[in-house]
């Protein structure tokens, strides 16, 4: 099971160790981290996207409730919330297949953002499956990096109004 | 310190830290100086508050544990940068483990050189974290008072437990323009829960009701909210039996006619069948941990597990409890006193007591030695009835738990962490803070060498130490465990090379006891609660002997 957690905290330094080291020492898993601050310049919101069982998800959800250092602790499944990830992936083309790049960034609704005459990067922002998807439909062309921030979600409007 | 007549002396970070430890009416600070904790130990000799040189620092932590467990006054101890800090780490994560509060202020090198790997530097707040409730490093000296506000109520409500303190030097050293004691906490982040969700009170009296044999398990979480007294009173009332985890031994009197003993794989075989029949068991402030419950799943097959612990991570982590309730054991227990149930269950208390008389252990002593056994349970009866028992870690523990009689005082030992060489710097603690009580301390000859050194510091400040020595010249516990595990091939147990105790004793201006076998033990127990000086009584013990 997928657990999308949305924690705001104290932005102090050393919050982000405290959080992280939580999930090593308890064994639980971290399958992305996102970290910003939000409106309020004391407040930063953490995305955290966890997996595991029942159990393990709910003891996540009490652990981050412990720390004094977190404010607020909010967790939604994927289906109710609306979540974004922002890939950028740099990838070296040639005449042959710069045709085929480019349609699949149409259809895939992703844009060319750099390019230089063998290499270009692109930006794709999308729910997680689809960035898979993306790097999926690349698997003949030759990726030379990729950076990717992690999920960031909020919950799906109306649900807590 | 001088003060000349005209000018006013400014304040400094040191003085406001003693300041606010006044405020929360500290009285002594057990500690080990060093240059980068200096200016707080020059700023406290301008105040009434004592400072106890423990000989390691470690032992600070844990004298501040046992002062703490009886006194119930939250304790401070105080070391330098570096290796002072880092030693004190075991004392923290042992109290940590056993949820006992106390202050920890360490000193901190200058905070520009921080992060540059300076002489005795170390990053304590990161090296703690996964020990302490909450821990501080303190830049900005206007920020002290708050923090240590803050610090003292994070240490002693909720689930309580160690909260640090780093200090760099140049904070303490600096100029404080105001300095005002905050009345109030305010924490956002920080609301622990205390008082218990009625409807879930009404579903435990309804349980309570449905049941024919309920049990009720009493963990440290009881004793750290003070409910025993109230908790003694519903069961008396409603004739419910009770057993115990080892942080729960004390809660009720071992002679009380409810009480069925100490659970786990090194407790009655009794209390676990009581646990194993019942259909309803109440845990409260008990984790369910593994040596208590080594089958968590078993404690709700064909049975209702109501969980109270003022932690909720706690109910559900090892268990799924049918009726979880978050709370202070001393608030939930008061309101359900409220309540009365409607149900008798004589008929399962008579059962108990026949396992209960079927099922005590046998021992076979060996007559060539002290019996621990005996010497524990006749020790005890002899106890003044609110003493206060310090026992450490080994068979020395398991022998206690099976065989002291609580009357109305105090059982601690190390639990959770199970940290050697906890009694004696403990027992320092609990007997500076309770001065009139009979306190006495037990351990073996393992984690007698591991604390040893805490006899200077109960002479110097005039620490009355009553100790007994179970000398079997092996690490008893860890010989036992390699008898089943390895039948017999005993690797690095042997503690051959031992001081001669007779000789420590004297060096430490001790009286020396010392106990062969079982022959006159009886008068050589009372000379040693009788006596006036710190005792040292050696009890010679079969090396051979097993605590199961």
């Amino acid at each position: 099971m997928k657990k999308i957690y949305s924690v705001l905290v104290e932005n102090r330094s050393g919050v982000l160790c405290k959080v992280a080291g939580m999930f090593s020492r308890r064994c639980f898993n971290i399958d992305s981290l996102a970290v910003g601050e939000t409106e309020d310049p004391d407040i930063s919101c953490m995305t955290i996207v966890s997996s595991g069982n029942q159990r393990t998800l709910e003891q996540i959800e009490k652990q981050l409730n412990k720390k004094i250092d977190i404010i607020k602790v909010k967790t939604f499944d994927e289906i109710r919330s609306v979540s974004r990830e922002l890939m950028l992936i740099k990838v070296k083309y040639t005449k042959n297949n710069r045709r085929e790049i480019m349609e699949i960034c149409e259809i895939m609704n992703a844009s060319i953002v750099d390019m230089s005459k063998t290499q270009m990067t692109i930006q794709i922002c999308d729910v997680p499956d689809k960035i898979a998807l993306l790097i999926n439909m690349f698997s003949n062309v030759n990726i030379v990096e990729v950076a990717r921030t992690g999920t960031l979600a909020l919950q799906k409007c109306g649900d807590n109004e | 310190m001088q003060v000349k007549k005209g000018l006013v002396k400014t304040m400094i970070g040191a003085d406001a830290i003693v300041r606010c430890l006044e405020e929360e009416g500290v009285k002594s600070v057990f500690g080990y100086p060093g240059v980068a904790i200096a200016p707080f130990y020059n700023s406290i000799l301008d105040s009434k508050i004592e400072s106890i040189l423990v000989r390691t620092e470690q032992n600070a932590a844990h004298a501040a544990s046992g002062y703490y467990r009886a006194t119930g006054k939250v304790a401070v101890c105080a070391v330098t940068s570096g290796p002072g800090a880092t030693n004190v780490i075991t004392g923290i994560a042992t109290a940590f483990a056993d949820s006992i509060p106390l202050i920890c202020i360490t000193g901190q090198v200058n905070s520009e050189l921080l992060g540059s790997d300076v002489f005795q530097e170390a990053d304590i707040t990161g090296a703690v974290e996964s020990f302490v409730k909450y821990s501080y490093l303190v830049k900005d000296v206007i920020q002290l008072p708050r923090v240590i506000k803050e610090a003292f109520y994070i240490a002693n409500t909720g689930r309580k437990g160690p909260v640090l303190i780093d200090i760099p030097i140049d904070v303490q050293n600096k100029e404080i323009s105001k300095f005002e004691y905050p009345q109030e906490v305010n924490l956002r982040t920080y609301k622990p829960t205390v008082k218990g969700h009625s409807v879930q009170i009404k579903k435990v009296i309804k349980e309570l009701e449905k049941a024919k044999k309920p049990i009720i398990c009493v963990g440290g979480g009881v004793l750290l909210s003070d409910a025993q007294s109230v908790i003694r009173e519903f069961v008396d009332k409603n004739q419910i039996p009770v057993v115990s985890t080892m942080m729960g031994i004390g809660v009720m009197p071992t002679k009380n006619p409810l009480y069925f003993g100490m659970v786990g794989n090194n407790g009655k075989p009794y209390a676990n069948r009581a646990m194993n029949e019942s259909d309803l068991i109440i845990m409260v402030g008990a984790r369910v941990a593994d040596r208590a419950i080594s089958q968590p799943g078993l404690i709700i097959h064909n049975k209702v597990l109501v969980h109270i612990d003022v932690d909720s991570a706690e109910i559900g982590k090892n268990v799924g409890a049918h009726i979880p309730l978050v709370g202070d054991a001393k608030h939930i227990f008061d309101e359900l006193l409220e309540y009365s149930v409607d149900e008798n269950y004589q008929a399962w208390i008579e059962t108990l007591n026949l396992y209960k008389h079927n099922m005590e252990p046998k021992r076979n002593p060996n007559p060539a030695f002290v019996d621990p056994a005996v010497l524990i349970s006749r020790l005890s009866e002899k106890m003044d009835d609110d003493a206060i028992f310090v026992v450490d870690v080994g068979q020395n523990q398991m022998w206690a738990c099976a065989y002291h009689i609580v009357k109305e005082g105090k059982f601690l030992t190390s639990g959770g962490m199970g940290t050697m060489g906890y009694s004696i710097p403990a027992a320092m603690g609990a007997k500076y803070g309770c001065k009139d009580k009979q306190v006495i301390t037990m351990c073996g000859d393992g984690s007698f060498q591991m604390s040893m050194m805490e006899l200077a510091t109960m002479r110097q400040h005039h620490i009355q130490t009553k100790l007994i020595v179970l000398c079997n010249k092996v690490l008893g516990m860890v010989r036992e465990y390699q008898h089943y595990t390895y039948h017999d091939r005993y690797s690095v147990v042997n503690l051959d090379g031992s001081p001669d105790l007779e000789y420590i004793a004297k060096a430490y201006g001790m009286t020396y006891i010392k106990m062969e076998t079982m022959e006159s033990a009886e008068e050589k127990m009372d000379a040693f609660l009788k006596s006036d000086q710190s005792v040292l009584m050696e009890c010679l013990v079969d090396p051979m002997d097993l605590v199961r």
